[in-house]
């Protein structure tokens, strides 16, 4: 110890930077950037776990298509679409992809929505997040940082598993034109834009659970409370958006339109309701995440 | 480490600081009420503004509200006009219509086996819309009184022209001329039908829709698609009974009396009771039925009254402008009906429109989509026709387009199907416009057997019962499994394909084939139908319709077979690329009455000079697709991208100019004084905006350059609530904290001038002690070099520890590696909480000795801590809080005073104390129950030393903690003031504050 005591005490300079009151070489702007964001966030255990789900998923689908028992799946179920895809789903790499894609849009939701729910709890329950802000980082800054990570992580994610798909399917079933459930097909050319363009929607219908978990990430210091919250709050909602009692109100639900996408499996592309299911998403996430604006700054940080 | 007791414990406020509450907006009122106003407002105001504009949109619309009056009217009907029947009515009256505000009508006529009810959803939506609406349950139905004459002029259309002459006498209906109303006829199918016949029955109509209805009756039901060179002219002797839908129409519930299974009263007078056979039926409509499904043929007399209930009578008639819209989805009363219609009344002149969509009498109600664009179209007509807006004023004349829709998918949002819609600039009729496409079909002459009574047959449809399952299916094509190619029976059909499409093939109108055909008893009833194949194999049938033929006069032999031309049925069809279209000809289906006996027919293609093969014509229409989209939702999407992106530019500018607002609050005579705290005042609230309770109230002190300050108190004192708004991580209710003349906010950059160890230490499990300081430094966003990595690293003194996850690190770990962190880049001030808190005797007296040498050179350093040792060890001057308060302030010596004294436990306490108070250098000596307490002005170890040569053993040697009397003292005349309760103990009641630490123990 007396070393460093050495060391600090020989220390006489002072901190160049500072003179006459003056902070030099700071500069708010310059904090916590997404690349250091990036950093922090992507060497946890969830983000590689989250990764992991993501490749893996599709590998354990084609062992459940490879070994399951291809028992004739009745058509008298009511959920047609679904049927359709799953009835498709080894017709080639494309189809694998967007079965794939479909099947696992709950888990890349919840994943989604801890991304977004425990990137500032998580901070507060470890206690770094008062550090981070007495750096400072100023507030905007810091949620700014961490959004942009978590929509990066969000869309590395979805990216992920539909590459994986589209390799392990593609390596498994061939690379052929996409089979759509109404029993015509789609050129490759055409498909795999498509195919973007659904994983694309499917990412923008997160955004209101994203939006919400955000909110509750910078309201509560549980990670968990804010991811949970976010998965309530979509399956309270999944509840709702079935019930036709409900009639209009339904219209404005986020969950509502989960399944818009399937305009992008007909010729021509129908985008009515991705539009709508796009809209009521913007109007949502930017409540969401204006509130949690609003509540990060003027709260006090008593993580 | 033993928490100090507190006097006064349960008035403090030891409530969590975790506890979640919600805090409300405090800012300092003084500084910047503005720039928080207008945050807060770019923050919350613009989303709310979108979302409320956005529901509005979604939920708006004026609309009109109306009153249902429910009335059972007499009329006289008959062919002499006599014949008294009661309908059922319902008028739904706008409530603004009055004799001020006449409006115009509409009469909507219900399907065949339903009520006025069944209209009900259609007549509210045309009320609200401003027109009043009369539905009534047409005679034989519902609680209508007579029989079912199948809109014979005499009695259905005659109750309905007298339905007119009740709106005309109201003073609230719309009026052309004195005893002519402004009225529409409506309806589907039955309803339809009259609508028609109505119009060409009473020219007081002014517009007429007429849905999925037929044209004329005989050929409905006795269909014949064969035109023979011979005999073009179609007669319904010749047609094949369409056997399955009369018997479904004809055996509907609606039509009898329901089955009861007690004979209640007794009566068992069976010849009294309803006709079973018939019931509501008018008898020569029974007897129509009967003749026909006996016998499979139209007779002279059945034909006759079916073309009375026909519009194809009277379609010359019709001077209202008419809307027909007519079904894909209908073998009943398929699209060649709406055409023959269409034809008719457009020859006398009068505007016609058609429009099909996707469904009708083999399909459950309209799609959500086809439902919008069904309603749209009649409503462009009847405000046209009937109001006077449309008719004088900016209406838009409603052109006379044709429009179809088809399928393309399952509509995702709503139960039903997904269309999309096409537009041509008019009706061509079925026959397309221009050359029809020509498509090769090829197949072998082939042999089929017709079966004895026709049984067994294919499958093609469902009459009366397809509609349960394209509602369930979502797709309205054939049932797989039930009807469509699985049905078709080997040996009793032909098949003739095409070649793969290289392109999509849309199919609008008619398409017709010619073949040859020969029976070896000279005629045959065959029935045509086109599936689309796709390239696995599966076949759909389109419209799930089959068009029969009756053929006579064949010949016997292949060789002498002349060509028969076949009019497949109307569609609107896209046959996609790869696809072929497969052309089966079978000899029984099941919704037609065919020939009973058995016989054997031949099919085969006409020979052409190319060998054999025929080309099927396949009629198309150049057409525009209708927008999917309706565009405003895009441009509503466009919009509230741009008012985000907007709002984010906004909220960017307003934060930064925020915070160079905030650069600017300094001040210069304060620029060389680390901290100063003013009047610093924290009051937390409760969720409802009450305040809960003051954590600190009115503190002020000063940190000068080079000094360690003491933030002494106990726990709860308000100590790290403090530090907390000094650090900017909670807003004070009053007063402010300027660190080298800057005022704290949250974020201010001089904040990158401190190092702080608030509550503990924080690290990210995950990463280790190196990783953690590193990618804390670079979170600062400054220079690597300014860090002093180096030298914190060893401060921190974690050896190899140093890259070890920070999640296995014991507590005094973390909490060194925090100060560590603290000191990275050497700010000028330092504010520490509670600093020793886990660290073992060594490394406190290490720390001690870090923190004395870091406030040199212009730093300083903050310390909080509840032990008083610690801070009269380390600190220079001491600030001492109490309940939120600041209680004293000053250099260490002030606060403690002067002259230290020691306590000294010896064997003979007695001697001890003659022989102390004789020494030089002692100046008081007193007994207390733990020793002596003496008050020295020279070394202890001296007076030890004279202590034992005097032999007097010495036990125990203690400083006397005067610092503890001190604070107690204070605390003493501080804590009073706003505890009334029982537990108010004084000081001297409690243990010595840090009794027992260990801290700086013997010496």
């Amino acid at each position: 110890m007396s070393a460093q005591r050495e060391s600090v005490a020989k220390d006489t300079s002072g901190p160049a930077e500072v003179q006459g009151g003056e902070v030099r070489r700071y500069r708010a702007g310059a904090t916590l950037s997404v690349r250091t964001e990036l950093v922090r966030q992507l060497r946890r255990r969830r983000s590689q776990i989250a990764a992991g789900l993501a490749m893996i998923v599709p590998l354990l689908l084609v062992v459940a298509f490879e070994f399951g028992s291809s028992s004739g799946s009745s058509s008298n179920e009511q959920d047609s679409a679904y049927d359709g895809l799953v009835d498709t789903a080894t017709a080639g790499g494309l189809n694998f992809a967007l079965f794939t894609l479909v099947a696992a849009s709950f888990l890349l939701l919840v994943l989604v929505g801890l991304l977004f729910g425990d990137t500032v709890a998580s901070e507060a329950s470890w206690g770094s997040l008062r550090y981070l802000l007495t750096a400072p980082v100023p507030r905007s800054k810091l949620l700014s940082s961490k959004w942009a990570v978590s929509v990066i992580s969000s869309v590395g994610l979805i990216l992920l598993l539909v590459g994986t798909a589209l390799a392990v399917g593609t390596a498994v079933y061939g690379w052929h034109p996409l089979a759509l459930p109404t029993g015509s097909d789609l050129p490759t050319g055409t498909a795999l834009p498509r195919l973007g363009a659904i994983a694309g929607y499917i990412g923008v219908s997160f955004l209101p659970i994203a939006g919400l978990a955000f909110l509750l990430s910078v309201s509560i210091d549980s990670p968990i409370g804010a991811v949970g919250g976010a998965v309530m709050f979509h399956i309270v909602t999944q509840i709702f958006s079935v019930i036709s009692a409900l009639g209009v109100v339904r219209e404005i639900l986020p969950s509502f339109y989960s399944e818009a996408w399937l305009g992008l499996l007909t010729t021509p592309v129908q985008t009515e309701e991705m539009t709508k299911g796009a809209l009521v998403a913007l109007v949502y996430a930017t409540a969401f995440f204006s509130v949690a604006w609003w509540r990060f700054h003027t709260k006090d940080i008593l993580s | 480490m033993l928490d100090t007791p507190i006097p006064n414990a349960k008035e403090l406020p030891f409530v969590s600081q975790r506890q979640r509450k919600r805090w409300k907006l405090v800012f300092p009122r003084s500084i910047k009420p503005f720039a928080t106003n207008w945050r807060r407002w770019t923050a919350m105001g613009v989303p709310t503004l979108l979302l409320i504009a956005g529901l509005v949109w979604w939920l708006g619309g004026e609309e009109d509200s109306f009153r249902a009056h429910e009335q059972r009217l007499r009329v006289n009907s008959g062919p002499d006009g006599t014949a008294p029947v009661t309908l059922d009515t319902t008028l739904y009256l706008p409530d603004r219509a009055g004799s001020e505000h006449r409006v115009p009508a509409v009469l909507l006529a219900h399907g065949f086996g339903g009520t006025k009810r069944s209209v009900t959803d259609e007549a509210e939506r045309l009320a609200t819309a401003g027109y009043a609406v009369m539905t009534w349950s047409a005679r034989g139905f519902g609680a209508s009184s007579g029989r079912v004459h199948l809109n014979h002029p005499d009695y259905e259309v005659n109750d309905a022209r007298q339905l007119i002459d009740v709106l005309a006498a109201r003073e609230d209906i719309a009026l052309d001329s004195r005893g002519d109303p402004r009225v529409a006829a409506a309806g589907a199918s039955y309803g339809g039908a009259l609508a028609l016949l109505l119009a060409g029955y009473d020219q007081r109509v002014d517009a007429v829709v007429p849905q999925i209805t037929w044209n004329d009756l005989s050929r409905a039901f006795f269909p014949n698609t064969a035109s023979d060179t011979a005999d073009p002219t179609h007669t319904a002797q010749r047609g094949v009974f369409k056997a399955a839908w009369a018997g479904a129409l004809f055996g509907n519930n609606a039509l009898r009396a329901p089955v009861s299974v007690a004979s209640e009263g007794g009566s068992s007078d069976v010849d009294g009771a309803a006709d079973p056979t018939c019931d509501r039926l008018a008898a020569e409509i029974c007897q129509l039925y009967l003749d026909s499904a006996t016998t499979g043929q139209a007779s002279e007399r059945t034909t006759q009254l079916l073309q009375l209930s026909s519009p194809a009578s009277i379609l010359g008639r019709i001077s209202a402008p008419t809307l027909l819209l007519q079904g894909t989805q209908d073998t009943l009363f398929p699209l060649s009906e709406a055409d023959a219609n269409a034809r008719g009344i457009a020859r006398a002149g009068t505007p016609v429109k058609v429009a099909w969509f996707t469904g009708g009498h083999d399909a459950g109600p309209p799609s959500a989509g086809e439902l919008d664009r069904l309603r749209s179209l009649t409503d462009e007509w009847l405000s046209y026709y009937l109001t006077d807006y449309g008719r004088r004023d900016k209406g838009v004349h409603p052109d006379t387009s044709f429009s179809y829709s088809q399928a393309s998918g399952v509509n995702v949002a709503q139960p039903g199907v997904r269309t999309l819609s096409y537009t041509a600039p008019r009706y061509p009729g079925l026959g397309g416009v221009g050359a029809p496409q020509e498509l090769r079909l090829t197949g072998a002459p082939q042999q089929v057997a017709n079966p004895p009574d026709g049984t067994p047959a294919a499958l093609s449809s469902l009459p009366g019962l397809g509609a349960l399952f394209t509602a369930a299916e979502g797709l309205a094509d054939s049932v797989p499994g039930i009807t469509g190619i699985d049905r078709e029976i080997n040996g009793q059909h032909a098949r003739f394909q095409s070649p793969r499409l290289s392109r999509a093939t849309t199919v609008v109108g008619a398409p017709e084939a010619r073949l040859r055909i020969w029976s070896e008893n000279g005629s045959a009833v065959l029935f045509a139908k086109l599936y689309d194949l796709d390239e696995r194999g599966g076949a759909q049938l389109v419209g799930n319709a089959a068009a029969p033929l009756r053929l006579t006069d064949l010949s016997s032999t292949q060789a002498d077979a002349r060509p028969v031309s076949v009019t497949l049925p109307a569609m609107a069809h896209t046959f996609d690329a790869g696809h072929r279209l497969l052309l089966v000809v079978a000899t029984a289906d099941q919704a037609f009455r065919g020939p009973t006996e058995p016989a054997r027919y031949g099919i085969a293609l006409p020979d052409t000079g190319a060998g054999e093969g025929t080309d099927i014509s396949l009629p198309s229409v150049p057409v525009r697709a209708d927008a999917v989209d309706n565009v405003e939702w895009r441009i509503a999407l466009g919009g509230a991208v741009a008012v985000v992106l907007v709002s984010i530019v906004v909220a960017m500018i307003a934060t930064r100019w925020h915070r160079r607002r905030g650069e600017r609050v300094v001040e210069p005579e304060l620029a060389q004084t680390p901290l100063a705290v003013r009047e610093l005042s924290k009051t937390y609230r409760d969720g409802f905006g009450r305040d809960s309770f003051v954590a600190v109230r009115g503190m002020s002190f000063t940190v000068e350059a080079d000094q360690v300050v003491g933030l002494l108190g106990p726990n709860g004192a308000g100590k790290t609530t403090t530090l907390r708004m000094l650090l900017g991580l909670i807003s004070p209710t009053s007063g402010a904290g300027l660190i080298f003349g800057h005022r704290v906010e949250p974020g201010a950059s001089v904040l990158s001038d401190v190092g702080a160890l608030v509550e503990g230490p924080g690290f990210l499990p995950h990463l280790s002690g190196r990783e953690n300081l590193e990618l804390y430094w670079r979170a600062t966003g400054r220079p690597n070099e300014d860090s002093r990595m180096a030298q914190v690293l060893e401060i921190a003194a974690l050896g190899e520890a140093i890259d070890r996850k920070a999640r296995t690190y014991s507590h005094g770990m973390k909490q060194r590696l925090a100060i560590a962190q603290a000191m990275l880049g050497m700010p000028r001030l330092l504010m520490l909480d509670e600093p020793t808190d886990g660290l073992d005797p060594p490394q406190i007296a290490a720390m001690r000795s870090v923190l004395q040498h870091y406030a040199t050179e212009g730093r300083a350093v903050l310390v909080s801590s509840h032990l008083l040792a610690e801070v009269e060890q380390t600190c220079s001057h001491i600030v001492v809080m109490h309940q939120g308060r600041g209680i004293a302030a000053g250099p260490v010596a002030d606060v403690i005073g002067a002259s230290p004294s020691v306590l000294f436990e010896v064997s003979e306490t007695e001697r001890a104390t003659q022989l102390l108070r004789v020494l030089p250098g002692v100046t008081g000596v007193e007994s207390s129950d733990e020793g002596l307490v003496v008050t020295l002005q020279r070394a202890r170890s001296e007076v030890v030393a004279e202590l034992v040569a005097a032999g007097i053993a010495v036990e125990r040697v203690v400083p006397r903690r005067r610092l503890e009397d001190a604070f107690l003292a204070l605390v003493a005349s501080n804590s009073t003031a706003d505890s009334g309760t029982a537990n108010s103990g004084t000081a001297n009641d409690s243990t010595p504050l840090a009794a027992g630490s260990g801290v700086g123990g013997s010496a």
